[in-house]
Formats: C-alpha cells, structure tokens, sequence
C-alpha cells in the first residue's frame, strides 16, 4: 500500500447492536456484566438502559481498519478512550458508525485516527490505531 | 472509599496457562463482526505467514482481564468492583494471537490516582507464551466512581 496519504479516508462502516449481540459478545468475552443485558439491573445503577460493553465497541470498530488494510494481523496498536455509553434499546437495538482516516505514514507503518458514534455522540475517543502497511 | 496507592508498581501473579484454540477465535470474530478470513480459516492465516488462525486485534482483553482480576480481588487494594467503569484499553501486538498459543499474563499496576471524587487505576498486562515471548501487552484506566480521597 504505497499510495497511502495522511488526511485519506478508510471508508465507513455502519454497525448494527441488538440485545442478542451484546448477549453473543458476552459469551465470547466472558464478561457477564448484567448492565449489558439485564434491563432492571442496568437501570438500577443509574443507566439510561443496557449498554453496550466498550469493549464490543472497540472490537466492533477495529473491522474498519482490518477491512482498509486486509488483514487484522497488520493491525500492530490499538487504543481507544470510553467516551460515552452506548445505550441498546430493547426495541429497535441501536446502530454504531465507525469511520477512520490517516493521520499519519511513518516509512512502513501508519497511524489511523478512528471516530465511532451513536447518532451524534462520539463513544470512542483518542481511538488510534497503528497498522503495518 | 479510596483505592490503596501503596499497590501502585505491584506486579500481581501470572496466571494459569491459557490455551488459545480455533474455536474461540472464530466464537470471538463472530461476536465484534470481524470478517477477515484469517479469523477462521487456517489455510488463509498460513498463506499468509502465520502459524494458525490469528485472534482480532481485541481477543487479548479476555486474557488480560482474567490476569487484571488478580487486582480487582485483592483485598489490600479496596477496589469496590461494582463502581467500576471502563476508562480506556489499549493494545501493542508484537504479533498476532494465534489458535495454539499457550500464554500466561501477568497484571502490573502502574499508576493509581485520585481524580474529582473518584479513582483512577492503570494498569498493564504483559502476555507471554509459556515459551517466554512476549505476544501482547495490554493497557487499561478503569475508573472506580465515588473511590476518591
């Protein structure tokens, strides 16, 4: 990839979360927390609803940047700042948009700055990701 | 009540080998929609270089977190794991997870902080296969509400 430029777009990428998903991930996480699942619960501790684990968030939007590259092994650091919960209504679920752009190329490696909301509200911040070109 | 600084520069213990299989990284891949072919098929991952499937950039946290535990359970550190919430996570791969990796990790606290009525601990967790290499270290700021001086 010897075309890529800081300021280039990687594209966007609209995820839709429903309750089975957040169910699914934490199955494969093993994080049962019952604020990404249980109703009563989450709202008992102050939550607006369940919400999404941060960590589905970032997994879900790093597709974004191994989709650019074209393989998820080139992906050498990610990191992501938890902004914003993101609330998954039992109705209707919600939908993440992830988007990504070069911030900068060092010789082989590049660093992507990725933005993930939930309508207008970032839920991801300081996202970066280095990836091996 | 507030986290005990003292366990700032702790390293806690390893923990108990952990096998990296076929199963769970395709179970994991399914879970955050990671689509790259090398998640799944060993063939693609071996045309490409590597030993076996390779885990998505994010698979590392379900082993970082069962070596972060050592820190939440620790009753010298105070952390009340109900107020816990997740600040940031951050990830350097040396290489890729993959299916077959055995590995251990090994939770070190690196700093421990009082921020605006709460407290923050960062911590930082070394993945190594049982061979010694280092795969993965995992960084995480978890925020503990109402844990402030």
């Amino acid at each position: 990839m010897s075309e890529v430029q800081a300021g280039q777009s990687i594209g966007e990428l609209s995820v839709p979360v429903d309750r089975a998903r957040l169910v699914r991930y934490a199955g494969a996480s093993g994080d049962f927390n019952p604020i990404h699942w249980d109703d009563r619960f989450a709202t008992s501790v102050g939550l607006p609803d369940v919400i999404a684990h941060g960590m589905w968030t970032m997994g879900a939007a790093a597709e974004l940047v191994a989709r650019w590259i074209g393989d998820a092994g080139r992906i050498t650091s990610y990191g992501v700042r938890f902004s914003k919960p993101l609330p998954v209504p039992y109705e209707g679920g919600a939908t993440l948009t992830v988007t990504g752009e070069v911030k900068s190329v060092d010789g082989d490696t590049a660093t992507i700055a990725i933005t993930a909301t939930n309508g207008e509200e970032s839920v991801l911040t300081r996202a970066l990701a280095t990836v091996r070109l | 009540m507030p986290v005990n600084a003292e366990i700032e520069g702790r390293t806690y213990p390893a923990t108990p080998p952990y096998t990296v299989s076929r199963a769970k990284i395709a179970e994991f891949a399914a879970a955050v929609g990671a689509s790259d072919a090398a998640h799944t098929d060993p063939k693609v991952a071996q045309e490409r270089g590597y030993a076996d499937v390779i885990a998505p950039p994010t698979f590392a946290v379900l082993i970082a977190q069962q070596a972060e535990a050592a820190v939440m359970v620790d009753p010298e550190a105070g952390i009340d794991f109900s107020m816990l919430v997740h600040g940031e996570e951050n990830f350097t791969h040396h290489r890729p997870l993959v299916a077959g990796d055995e590995v251990t990790a090994a939770t070190t606290v690196s700093k421990v902080r009082a921020a605006g009525g709460h407290s923050m601990v960062t911590m930082s967790t070394e993945i190594h296969t049982t061979a010694g290499e280092l795969v993965t270290t995992a960084g995480s700021v978890v925020v503990i509400r109402g844990g402030g001086a």
